[in-house]
């Protein structure tokens, strides 16, 4: 067990953890950050999406250590972002979300598609949701949340 | 799903992570982590050191000469995809690296780790074997460089030993007439391959690799012959059938068939006036 600094969320984060934890467990257990949610824990789901250095980042796959003097956004730390803005109101006017487990790894992958693209198709949106798995919508309203966003951020 | 604990080493240099890495058998180096990370999850890989070699900037390098790319194996998949790196390969590489996996996996696994780990179904060592790429590995004893088809054994299982890792990939550039294409069959989009094939045609050299069809990736070699010789539509599909059956551990009309109707496909793509 050895102590971590990172910075989470624009605040600089500091905790004692096994080199084994990964990026996950460390914003779920150690910063008490719960929008960060764990599905599958191999990389097949994308409920755990963050950003590192702005990179999206399956937060399962990457061992906190790894993450060591970077810095991690998660969905808390987007709550003032424009694009998020318009993409949650997105989700919530289409129907983009049922249970809500799928939805922080969708908004997070989703932005960062716009952010790359301005003017996605459909097909584009669901090639880049194609790693984030939901069991409630059927996939109708996000893709339809994710094109209203676009529409709306261009 | 958590891993068996291990202790964690970040090298600063290359220098350094080959020493970390033969100081200790039981070590395991880390790139990308994007596959050997659910395998520490579920088990199924496990060491006493993980090295990280993830930030170490000597492995995201390239540099380009009048006949060769090198591509370091730090480089990831999304790197490709976006055309940061120097293309070799007539845009081969780059639409292929957009359908590996899902974004946050490309923008974290390398290309070195992809080769490195040796699944059958994977994409890069079946394209780097179409390109004909060296591999170049290094470890406290100095540099090895070995062909593709010298470094794939099987699956999972490659040529590099102990405290060896990969570092950079040499790939020849292909001509500007050259085509090239590849073509997959998977269930869903971002899944690993049931079929994959690429193909390159350059002047008279042809090169069709499949994966996805036992332990590693191969060239189908008659075919790859037919292709470059000019040879008839029906002479080429005799010779993938023939390589096809040759490769399948015993005889299976869907791995025939399908494998078939993909490289197929790919070759079509470069014949295509």
């Amino acid at each position: 067990m050895k102590s971590l600094t990172l910075t989470v969320n624009a605040e600089t984060v500091t905790h004692v953890i096994e080199d084994r934890t990964s990026l996950a467990d460390f914003l779920r257990e150690d910063c008490d950050l719960t929008a960060t949610h764990l599905g599958c824990e191999h990389g097949a789901c994308g409920a755990c999406s963050v950003l590192v250095d702005d990179v999206l980042t399956r937060s399962c796959l990457k061992f906190a250590r790894q993450c060591e003097g970077q810095t991690v956004v998660t969905l808390e730390g987007l709550q003032d972002d424009a694009d998020m803005e318009v993409l949650k109101a997105a989700f919530h006017e289409k129907h983009g979300l049922q249970c809500g487990f799928c939805t922080p790894g969708m908004l997070i992958t989703a932005r960062d598609l716009l952010l790359r693209n301005k003017a996605p198709s459909e097909d584009d949106i669901r090639d880049a949701l194609s790693g984030n798995l939901c069991r409630c919508t059927g996939y109708a309203g996000i893709v339809e949340a994710v094109a209203l966003a676009a529409s709306r951020l261009k | 799903m958590k891993p068996a604990n291990f202790a964690y080493l970040r090298p600063s240099s290359l220098a350094e992570a080959t020493q970390f890495l033969a100081a200790d058998a039981d070590t395991m180096p880390i790139a990308g982590g994007q596959s050997l990370i659910p395998l520490m999850n579920l088990r199924m890989a496990t060491c006493r050191q993980l090295v990280d070699l993830s930030r170490l900037n000597d492995l995201r390098i390239w540099s380009e000469s009048a006949s060769h790319v090198v591509i370091g194996a730090g480089v990831t998949h999304a790197m490709i995809e976006d055309g940061q790196v120097p293309d070799p390969s007539q845009g081969m590489m780059r639409k292929a690296a957009h359908h590996i996996a899902y974004r946050a996996v490309r923008c974290h696994g390398t290309i070195g780790g992809s080769v490195a780990m040796a699944d059958p179904a994977a994409d890069w060592p079946c394209i780097l074997l179409a390109l004909n790429a060296t591999v170049i590995v290094t470890s406290v004893s100095g540099e090895r460089r070995l062909s593709m088809d010298e470094f794939l054994k099987g699956t999972y299982e490659t040529a590099l030993k102990s405290g060896e890792f990969i570092r950079a990939f040499e790939i020849p550039k292909l001509a500007a007439t050259a085509r090239t294409a590849t073509s997959k069959v998977n269930r869903k989009t971002g899944a690993f391959a049931d079929a994959l094939c690429a193909v390159v045609l350059d002047g008279q050299d042809a090169r069709i690799a499949i994966a996805a069809l036992g332990t590693r990736a191969h060239i189908l070699k008659s075919a790859s012959q037919a292709l470059g010789s000019k040879a008839t539509v029906a002479e080429l599909h005799r010779a993938i059938a023939s390589d096809i059956a040759a490769l399948l551990p015993k005889s299976d009309a869907y791995l025939q068939h399908l494998h078939e109707t993909n490289a197929r496909r790919a070759i079509a793509e470069v014949t295509r006036s």
